[in-house]
């Protein structure tokens, strides 16, 4: 009988260990949670916290529902401009997200390709890169994202720097992290460049790219996707840091560091829920990404099982 | 050897040139520095005039072998924003940040070590499963988080702690200024230099831990017990020794990670090092600063990374065999 493929998909030992583990079940759970809230964020909250039209000057610091003067129409309270605090954490998230998602795909096109050339090819080229990459790794990468993002700030100055902000912290976060890629992707095409049907596809004369993409990328993908997956937590929280600490994404689009930056000046006024559910939101979006990284690691390790 | 240092040397010195040659372009190219000097009024002929005076108009090799003379004389002509002396701010912040990670990598020593022993000691205890549970908490909260948490906990809602600044400082000799001296200097130091050594006292405790744990199996503390050794001397004498080698290497890599994270942490304590004064720069586009900052950075990774490397092959001697039996 021909099966459906959502069949074959539970059929799988990769369903049955995701199945056995709560944990992991739990955390991707609120994971497509977050990215659904911050996708459909428009249409999942009444509020337009960035359409000035709407917002009351009276509403403002208004605390969560739970404390007394809080209510039920902002049900975390709002900021000091009268924004609702769930509402800009879910279009908060959304930045966030893309910021993550966009300089982990970066540091993966750079890292890949550098690793299967290295790899493939040999000699200078590789120990050229491979130098380059270890001189990297020396530096803890949170440094090189913070020059790289301060020098890329120098050179757009003005009003254009709050529009490009998103693409300068995707280009530091990124130009940060690809040496993790490059050494993982080097050693997977250098054991793959021996295999028989590398050898059959030279020797029918197959483009040395097309060997390299189509042949040898495949094969070596699963542990670059599981840093992958360890990388957006890591580049979540720079790119937090960074925004916390003014350089990052502007105010008028905040990111869920910049929420933080911002509700951090009320924190001694005693308007805790500005800045301390923000930063809960990351804290569990950056643990689940987490755990789910390390589940992933060991389930597509057979070694492991 | 020698050939060994020698490469890492070349390869060092090879890295500080281009970081140089980088912040050469980035000092004299983006922006004109000229522009930044003078008012609004001065005519285009004066400024073509002090252009030429300064050197502006000089081949680039030129003005970039002038920019390395400065550079190593720590000349970096005047900050945008402060209008004063890139040197004497770097000499006045430089103090304050080397005060906060000498304090944490004190701290992490200090707590971290007992603690790796401890657990290392009481495998199954609860304690020690507590301990090793809160350390790994403490490694996956972003730095910045945890000072925050810690700001509202002892600064605002318990007051024990000011939540910010350095405290009454004192001078020691001419520029150097300590925070350690006085009681406000003291007790300003406490959060900001625990926030900074949390990840470092993570990292040493569970070092330690596994260090001692292996160290426990080995044969030479079996045949310690058997000949009836007390437990204590056993323990100390013995195995605890044998875990301080690790240390000492990620020690030195860890004061450079330190150093690059003390911006994060100076920045929210309003820490007057150099690490809030990088930052102020980086949101103004203080190019002056930003480039000496980045060349001072370069220097010091390279030199800690090389000091480590040396440090290593003293210590271990089994790095220590010709190279020509060796693999590498």
């Amino acid at each position: 009988m021909k099966k459906f493929l959502i069949e074959h998909i539970i059929d799988t030992d990769f369903f049955y260990q995701y199945r056995r583990s709560p944990r992991v079940i739990v955390a991707s759970s609120i994971i497509l949670l977050i990215i659904f809230s911050a996708v459909f964020a428009p249409l999942l909250t009444p509020h337009r916290p960035f359409d000035p039209a709407t917002l009351e000057l009276m509403d403002s610091r208004t605390p969560p529902f739970f404390q007394e003067g809080g209510s039920t129409t902002f049900l975390l309270g709002t900021d000091d401009q009268g924004r609702d605090v769930l509402a800009i954490i879910m279009y908060g998230s959304r930045i966030s997200l893309i910021v993550g998602f966009g300089s982990v795909l970066l540091a993966m096109v750079i890292g890949i390709s550098i690793g299967l050339l290295s790899g493939y090819t040999g000699g200078w080229i590789d120990s050229f890169f491979m130098r380059l990459a270890d001189i990297q790794l020396t530096f803890p990468s949170i440094l090189i994202a913070l020059l790289v993002d301060s020098i890329a700030r120098v050179l757009f100055t003005g009003s254009a720097q709050d529009e490009v902000a998103i693409f300068i912290l995707i280009l530091a976060i990124g130009i940060s992290t690809w040496p993790q890629y490059a050494r993982m992707t080097r050693s997977g095409a250098m054991v793959e460049k021996g295999k028989d049907y590398i050898a059959a596809a030279r020797i029918i004369k197959v483009n040395p790219r097309k060997i390299m993409f189509r042949h040898i990328l495949p094969n070596i993908m699963g542990p670059n996707l599981v840093l992958a997956t360890l990388g957006l937590a890591g580049a979540v929280i720079v790119e937090a840091t960074l925004s916390f600490l003014g350089i990052g994404i502007p105010p008028t689009t905040p990111s869920l560091g910049t929420l933080i930056r911002i509700g951090n000046d009320y924190l001694f006024s005693g308007e805790w829920w500005i800045t301390i559910f923000p930063a809960v939101a990351l804290v569990i979006l950056v643990l689940s990404i987490n755990i789910l990284g390390d589940w992933l690691r060991d389930v597509l390790n057979p070694k492991l099982q | 050897m020698i050939f060994y240092i020698g490469k890492r040397i070349l390869q060092g010195t090879v890295v500080i040139v281009i970081t140089a040659f980088l912040s050469f372009l980035l000092f004299n190219f983006v922006t004109d520095p000229v522009a930044n000097m003078v008012g609004q009024e001065t005519t285009a002929e004066d400024m073509e005039a002090l252009r030429e005076r300064l050197g502006f108009n000089d081949p680039v090799p030129v003005q970039f072998v002038r920019f390395m003379g400065n550079a190593v004389q720590g000349e970096f002509g005047i900050s945008y924003q402060m209008q004063r002396s890139v040197k004497s701010l770097f000499r006045e912040r430089f103090p304050a940040t080397f005060e906060l990670v000498m304090v944490s990598t004190l701290l992490a020593l200090v707590i971290g070590i007992p603690l790796g022993v401890y657990t290392g000691l009481h495998r199954n205890g609860k304690i020690a499963n507590g301990i090793l549970g809160a350390s790994l908490i403490g490694v996956s909260l972003p730095t910045f988080i945890i000072s925050i948490l810690f700001i509202y906990l002892f600064a605002v809602i318990l007051r024990w702690l000011p939540p910010f600044g350095r405290g009454d400082t004192v001078a020691i000799v001419g520029y150097w200024t300590t925070g350690l001296l006085s009681i406000s200097g003291l007790k300003s130091i406490i959060l900001p230099a625990f926030t900074l050594c949390l990840y470092q006292l993570a990292l040493i405790l569970r070092i330690v831990r596994s260090e001692m744990l292996e160290a426990l199996q080995t044969d030479y503390i079996k045949f310690a017990k058997a000949r009836g050794l007390q437990n204590r001397v056993i323990n100390y004498e013995y195995a605890f020794k044998n875990t301080l080698i690790p240390v000492i290497t990620v020690l030195g890599l860890q004061v450079s990670s330190m150093l690059a994270f003390s911006v994060v942490t100076e920045s929210v304590f309003q820490w007057p090092g150099l690490g809030m004064l990088f930052i102020q720069a980086a949101q103004f586009g203080d190019i002056p600063i930003i480039t000496a900052y980045l060349l001072m950075a370069t220097v010091i990774f390279v030199s800690i990374n090389l000091l480590v490397d040396v440090i290593y092959y003293l210590i271990d001697p089994r790095l220590r065999v010709p190279s020509s039996s060796a693999a590498g």
